[in-house]
């Protein structure tokens, strides 16, 4: 039926634009000058069918269920209710038996409620095609009504484009601040549990806690510094070792490769940043880790099996191709007339190169070297494959550390009570890995702009 | 391809500071430049001039190598400065850059200090002891540029700071500052205004004095200003090459006249 629905509102608001087209081509044909073109008269016909009926079919859709469910629930038997628990649950029972799932032998009147539920679902099908079809009428004739030689049909359409356009790019925003507000709710009530100072400054993370009261476990502890600091020890290993790879290849891939080189390794180490972040884990867990254990013991010193190195090492490859990538298109930027100087005074390239297209490419690359920074941070599944479990304070990156990103993943998985400070730390890092990671693009992007166009 | 009129016969006393012959430029399988034979005096301003495309940038960027960096570029002939070739297998591009330098057609300092944008090549070259030595040089070149006055309380703040013919100038003072033999300048007043135009060319007289100036301009009144002697080119050929006086008064070939009177360019 829905189908239907927006085959009719589509075929109207085709039908408006003919119509209206060829009624003003008419009126031009009269004799009469026109304001606007018959195709602005047409797209003004088709665009005040389509947007109206269109919403009107998404509300429709959006709140059919919860009006049927109404409708069963209130034509019950009286009694049948007042002695449930839970009346979603008979809600849901007789959904399923509406839908043809029946389990067991259900009571009479719940096969009674379920026929019902759906025949109101049939009705309400056949109700919305002929409430499309009734409005696409309906605007059909407004809009025929409106072809007049004086019509600003053109500016009209406009406006509903740029309407359409507005409404768009504001969904984007409430999104945003959508589940920026999901984060703060959730992060509220863990902060009525814990307070902020513990869990800011507190220097042990012991989130497991008994579920049951009878449970023997642990009485949590939320001080979220090891956590941040683990989070910090990894990123700062990847970005030490992804920084320099990435700049210098992106220096001699811009300043010094041939042109052939440069055609088979550029791609190449793009398709670095192809690579799905599961296949860096294993890379991580499979080949790094086992090789660090293996040097550290030749060296007599001691390293955890899920070091901060081996997840930072691998991350730091995740990050080399965006960080070369955006090098590059700071070091391409520099006018050529500045190369073209640097080389007539008599600089060698490496000279060029170091004094004069790099600080001219420092904004652009640090604007890269943040960005990255913030993807390392948010960070989750090398990191949950090959960083450890147990928050540490300690900066040691042959030891054993454990993310944010990581405890949020393993504090929700499982079983979980949503009001058990337990899961709604989960909620708590989130909200702080929210606000670290835009501040940090914040920076970047303003870093980037404010530099942007400082030369030619 | 130029006649028989030698350019020492006509000048005398002056010495040949560059002598080229038998030049030939491709770009990839195209030829821009074909059997080029010129020599250009010390102590003078030579002009190129030609309509667009006629190959007189690419023989002036051929005397610093600048073609070097151009990967499809290729040079054959015998380009000598002081009677040795450039183009010598022993010969160090960055050397030879050291002693021609260049001024280009748009005004491009380095996004660096006023300072640091003259001492730049005298610091890559090792030209000077300590950093009194240093402000020497950069205050020399800064007033040998006509740019003294106009930025001696601001030396360190940005280049790019500067008006358009400022920024011209500090780009002279730069390519004067490592003490070079010979200036190219590639249409320098091109992106100037008549005012900023005319002091570069009063500088330019000055320069004349100490080292061989090469200008290519589009601008035939600039030619006949600054340079003694002037060079046309057309089509990748040096068509005729003398005193400026003669080429602008007495041109001998009849698409020099052509081109200096407007007909083709």
């Amino acid at each position: 039926m829905t189908g239907l629905a927006f085959a009719v509102l589509l075929s109207a608001a085709l039908a408006g634009y003919a119509m209206n087209r060829r009624a003003a081509l008419a009126l031009r044909n009269g004799g009469e000058r026109l304001h606007s073109l018959g195709s602005f008269h047409g797209l003004y016909a088709l665009l005040l069918v389509l947007v109206p009926a269109f919403v009107a079919t998404i509300l429709w859709i959006m709140l059919e269920g919860s009006v049927i469910n109404a409708l069963t629930l209130s034509g019950l038997p009286d009694g049948v209710l007042a002695g449930a628990t839970n009346p979603q649950l008979i809600l849901t029972e007789i959904q399923s038996i509406a839908g043809g799932r029946i389990f067991g032998t259900p009571d009479p009147w719940k096969l009674e409620a379920a026929d019902r539920m759906a025949s109101l679902r049939a009705t309400s099908g056949w109700l919305l095609v002929a409430v499309i079809a009734a409005l696409s009428a309906a605007l059909l004739y407004v809009s025929r009504r409106q072809v007049t030689a004086d019509f600003r049909a053109r500016q009209a359409a406009e406006r509903i484009v740029m309407g359409l356009m507005i409404t768009c790019s504001l969904i984007a925003v409430f999104v945003t601040i959508g589940i920026v507000f999901s984060l703060v709710f959730e992060s509220v009530r863990f902060f009525q549990m814990v307070p902020l100072t513990e869990f800011l400054f507190g220097t042990r993370w012991e989130p497991q806690m008994p579920i049951r009261a009878d449970q023997v476990a642990a009485e949590g502890a939320f001080g979220v510094l090891p956590v941040f600091l683990g989070t910090l020890v990894i990123t700062f290993v990847a970005i030490v070792i992804a920084v320099p790879v990435g700049l210098l290849s992106a220096i001699y891939l811009n300043e010094f490769a041939s042109r052939r080189f440069r055609a088979v390794a550029k791609p190449i180490l793009e398709l670095l940043a192809g690579i799905p972040t599961v296949v860096y884990g294993f890379f991580a867990i499979l080949t790094v880790a086992p090789a660090l254990r293996a040097w550290g013991a030749a060296l007599g010193i001691p390293v955890a099996p899920n070091t901060a190195l081996a997840a930072g090492s691998v991350m730091a490859i995740m990050l080399i191709p965006f960080i070369s990538s955006f090098a590059d298109d700071a070091l391409s930027a520099v006018p050529r007339s500045l190369r073209d100087g640097a080389i007539a005074l008599g600089a060698t390239r490496s000279e060029t190169v170091l004094n004069v297209l790099f600080p001219a490419a420092i904004p652009g690359i640090m604007g890269g070297v943040l960005l990255a920074v913030s993807r390392a941070i948010g960070e989750t599944m090398i990191v949950l494959m090959a960083a450890g479990l147990i928050a540490k304070m300690t900066i040691n990156p042959l030891d054993s550390v454990t993310t944010i990103t990581v405890q949020i993943v393993t504090l929700l998985i499982g079983d979980t009570a949503f009001d058990s400070p337990k899961t709604l730390a989960a909620f708590a890092l989130g909200l702080m890995l929210f606000i670290v990671t835009l501040f940090i693009n914040i920076l970047a992007l303003r870093i980037v702009r404010k530099y942007r166009e400082q030369y030619d | 391809m130029y006649d028989t009129n030698r350019p020492e016969a006509a000048v005398g006393q002056q010495d040949i500071k560059i002598s080229a012959s038998d030049v030939q430029v491709f770009y990839g399988p195209k030829q821009a430049i074909k059997d080029l034979n010129v020599e250009i005096l010390d102590k003078t301003v030579t002009a190129f001039i030609g309509p667009s495309g006629c190959g007189k940038s690419t023989f002036l960027r051929c005397i610093n190598r600048m073609n070097d960096t151009v990967d499809t570029a290729r040079v054959e002939g015998r380009i000598a400065i002081d009677g040795q070739n450039i183009y010598d297998r022993g010969v160090d591009p960055v050397q030879l850059r050291a002693k021609v330098g260049m001024v280009f057609q748009k005004p491009n300092p380095f996004p660096k200090s006023i300072y640091d944008n003259v001492s730049y090549g005298p610091k890559i070259h090792g030209l000077a002891r300590d950093k009194a030595q240093m402000d020497e040089i950069v205050e020399t070149a800064l007033r040998g540029a006509a740019l003294w006055n106009e930025v001696k309380d601001r030396l360190h703040e940005p280049g790019t700071g500067l008006s358009g013919g400022q920024q011209q100038r500090l780009c002279i003072a730069r390519a004067v500052a490592t003490a070079p033999e010979v200036l190219l300048m590639d249409e320098p007043c091109s992106a100037l205004d008549p005012i900023a135009t005319s002091q570069v060319e009063e500088l330019i007289e000055q320069l004349r004095t100490r080292f061989s100036v090469v200008i290519v301009t589009h601008s035939m009144q600039q030619a006949a200003r600054v340079s003694q002697k002037t060079a046309f080119f057309h089509l990748g050929s040096l068509v005729e090459y003398g005193d400026t006086n003669d080429i602008f008064t007495r041109p001998r070939d009849s698409r020099t006249e052509a081109y200096i009177s407007g007909r083709i360019g």
